[in-house]
């Protein structure tokens, strides 16, 4: 899939201010019969942003201006735990999420955010604190991954991440693409670990690997 | 990550990602590229990475190091396999076999004779070993470190990385062990156990770690047990829990059908009696548990770790000092229909359902049919028991656990994933109230407004005959524990 790059972007941010946002919570499982990729805008929090009519609650931040334009979310510990599905990026995405901010995400969440060039930054309680209330003011901010810098009207946040991954996300890199260049070095590996453990040849159904 | 010393003593979870370390991705090699042994694909997470690689033309480069079971979307109806068109006119279970067709995948259907879910499935087939690596879409994957194996969640992009390469790029986790010495009371099941430890460390208590569990009640768990306990600790927020293969492992592997033999065998086991943890290893963080103060645990929110021992009430948020904690529990008890103070024995259900990836072995539906030889389920509660696997369902007929259960009222169904996550027609209705032995009791989990709340096997089976969640000690049962 192409990735867009993040260098820096600006725009509004909403507060979702809880801890554990589960993943069925961010993509319930109507949404997740498809073996695409397609229309899981829809499902984004949708238990949350629609009525069982499908009207929009007008109490939830996303329908409400001005961050139903907000291209970044703030949110408490344990972002996106739960289920693996990675349906739960995508739909955000589409929906034109393109950075997280949170005191922590679970792992898979992480990976999958990565893997799609979802920014997904870990912050203090302190900043993350600073940004719900710049969040709540209804401010906009810019957030510059190059110098990993947010700046808003009340001075500046800085974040760091890991720097493979910053490099990736700023250029929209394949993480396949990039493998495949240890094409060799896995194939040596394997006669190698294959070698030490003569019992996982055949692997599973008596084919040699 | 510091350099680490050849000789320096090491634990079991560095040991295997040490082993499948291809090569480190940078300096510090906090992330490597790690070789995967073996993958279990399901319907409804792998059909993008398919579409992926054909649109890029890349093969699968190891199709005989992959399963392929269908689990999460299908229906677990008794007559379910007269329909033979039903999977064609499915569309996840359409592509997902015109995948494994096109790319030489073995492929579990529903009309296949070991269909089941995908973490049963791959261990009673002897498919996970000691020492390997096993990645797969699907967070319970961690259930495999009842092997001493490492076996984690990964998404969808993972899933494509990980055909197309036979590895994934991933990011070493710090150390965490949980010992737990003892002996289990009478009652007190691997998830009763497992509960404890989330309750106390929190959803995220093992965020960034890989858990070992060790120590006399760990030692003393049966492979069953130990699966259960390993399948949950995602939901403590650990992608990765290990424990160190022993006798209980070799027996248990000992007569499967795929898991090595004869010579192999032999070199197999003096390699898996090496996978401990060295003596004066570090870990970043230790916690412990005493066997005996356990007691048999439910949820009463909408986290796993809001759960409490039976004997409790409902806490009060207006107690809870963090804003956020007090404003989660108000939500979860309100979305729960509860009330501060309620004693959790006193909390009635709609529903029962026993079965998912953590509890729905032999070991767990013989567990519930202690409880409910010679009783019935009360009348107000539906209850439903599906099995880990076709081949689980056929071994509890050939006990008689299943007439016991659908003498006690419970429907006895074919396998899959079912109720522990709704996505096929097994759902509970807004409002419901479900006593569950699954794995997670978010908002809307087994359907939009459902109840859940999660406890074991047994316990399940005593609030389907009481109508009420209650303590299953004071019920007694032939065999309980």
């Amino acid at each position: 899939m192409p990735i867009e790059p993040f260098i820096r972007r600006t725009a509004h941010i909403a507060a979702l201010p809880a801890a554990n946002i589960d993943t069925d919570m961010i993509m319930p499982k109507v949404f997740l019969k498809g073996v695409d990729r397609k229309g899981l805008d829809a499902g984004v929090f949708h238990d949350l942003r629609f009525d069982e009519q499908g009207s929009p609650l007008p109490e939830f931040v996303l329908n409400r201006a001005p961050w139903d334009k907000a291209e970044f979310l703030v949110a408490g510990p344990n972002f996106g735990c739960g289920s693996s599905r990675e349906h739960a990026v995508w739909g955000l995405l589409q929906l034109g999420v393109r950075a997280i901010f949170a005191e922590s995400f679970a792992g898979i969440f992480f990976d999958n955010c990565a893997r799609n060039g979802l920014l997904a930054v870990e912050l203090s309680a302190d900043k993350i604190a600073h940004l719900t209330s710049l969040a709540e003011a209804g401010e906009r901010i810019s957030v510059d991954l190059e110098n990993q810098n947010i700046s808003a009207s009340q001075g500046d946040i800085t974040f760091q991440i890991d720097e493979r991954r910053r490099h990736m996300l700023m250029n929209g890199l394949d993480a396949i693409g990039m493998t495949l260049q240890w094409r060799e070095d896995i194939a040596a590996f394997q006669d190698a670990y294959l070698n030490t453990c003569p019992w996982l040849v055949p692997p599973m159904t008596g084919k040699t690997i | 990550m510091t350099v680490r010393v050849e000789s320096a003593p090491r634990t079991l979870y560095d040991k295997l990602v040490d082993a499948h370390t291809v090569r480190p991705l940078d300096d510090e090699a906090r992330e490597v590229l790690l070789y995967v042994d073996r993958t279990v694909l399901n319907e409804y997470t792998s059909p993008q990475a398919f579409t992926g690689l054909r649109e890029a033309g890349r093969p699968v480069v190891h199709p005989e190091a992959a399963l392929a079971v269908v689990d999460h979307v299908n229906s677990t109806e008794p007559g379910r396999a007269e329909d033979r068109n039903a999977a064609s006119r499915d569309i996840q279970m359409a592509y997902f076999a015109r995948n494994c067709a096109d790319y030489g995948i073995e492929l579990f259907d529903l009309f296949h004779s070991q269909q089941g879910i995908e973490h049963v499935v791959m261990p009673e087939l002897g498919l996970v070993l000691p020492g390997m690596v096993i990645a797969a879409g699907d967070s319970h994957t961690t259930t495999y470190g009842a092997f001493g194996a490492l076996g984690f969640g990964i998404g969808t992009s993972d899933i494509e990385h990980m055909l197309a390469t036979q590895t994934l790029v991933y990011r070493r986790l710090r150390n965490m062990k949980i010992e737990v010495t003892g002996d289990l009371p009478l009652g007190v099941t691997a998830k009763d156990l497992i509960m404890a430890v989330i309750s106390k460390i929190g959803a995220s208590g093992a965020n960034g770690f890989a858990i070992e569990f060790a120590g006399s009640t760990i030692e003393a768990m049966s492979m069953e047990g130990r699966m259960t306990v390993c399948n949950m600790a995602v939901e403590c927020g650990a992608r990765g829990a290990v424990i160190a293969p022993d006798e209980t492992a070799f027996a248990y592997l000992s007569d499967k059908p795929r898991a090595p033999k004869g010579v192999g065998l032999s070199a197999a086991l003096k390699h898996w009696m090496s996978l401990t943890s060295d003596p004066g290893a570090s870990f970043d963080k230790t916690v412990h548990l005493e066997a005996r103060e356990i007691a048999p645990m439910v949820t009463w929110g909408t986290s796993p770790d809001q759960a409490g021992p039976i004997t409790d009430t409902i806490p009060d948020p207006e107690k809870e000092v963090d804003p956020v904690r007090r404003r989660d529990y108000r939500r979860a008890i309100d979305y729960m229909g509860l009330a501060p103070g309620l004693p959790l024995a006193d909390i009635r259900i709609d529903r029962a359902f026993i079965g998912s990836c953590t509890n729905a072995r032999i070991e767990d539906l013989r567990a519930a049919a202690a409880i409910l030889n010679g009783r019935t389920v009360a009348p107000h509660v539906k209850a439903l028991v599906v099995p880990g696997s076709s081949e689980v369902r056929r071994q509890a007929e050939r006990e008689g656990i299943a007439r016991i259960f659908t003498e006690a009222g419970f429907e006895w169904r074919q396998s899959g994933c079912s109720m522990c996550l709704a996505m096929n027609d097994d759902v509970a209705a807004a409002g419901e109230r479900c006593a569950s032995s699954t794995n997670r009791n978010f908002e809307g989990r087994q359907g939009a407004g459902a109840r859940t709340h999660l406890m074991s096997p047994a316990m399940v089976a005593a609030a389907a005959v009481m109508g009420h969640l209650c303590d299953v000690r004071t019920l007694g049962g032939e065999d309980a524990d």
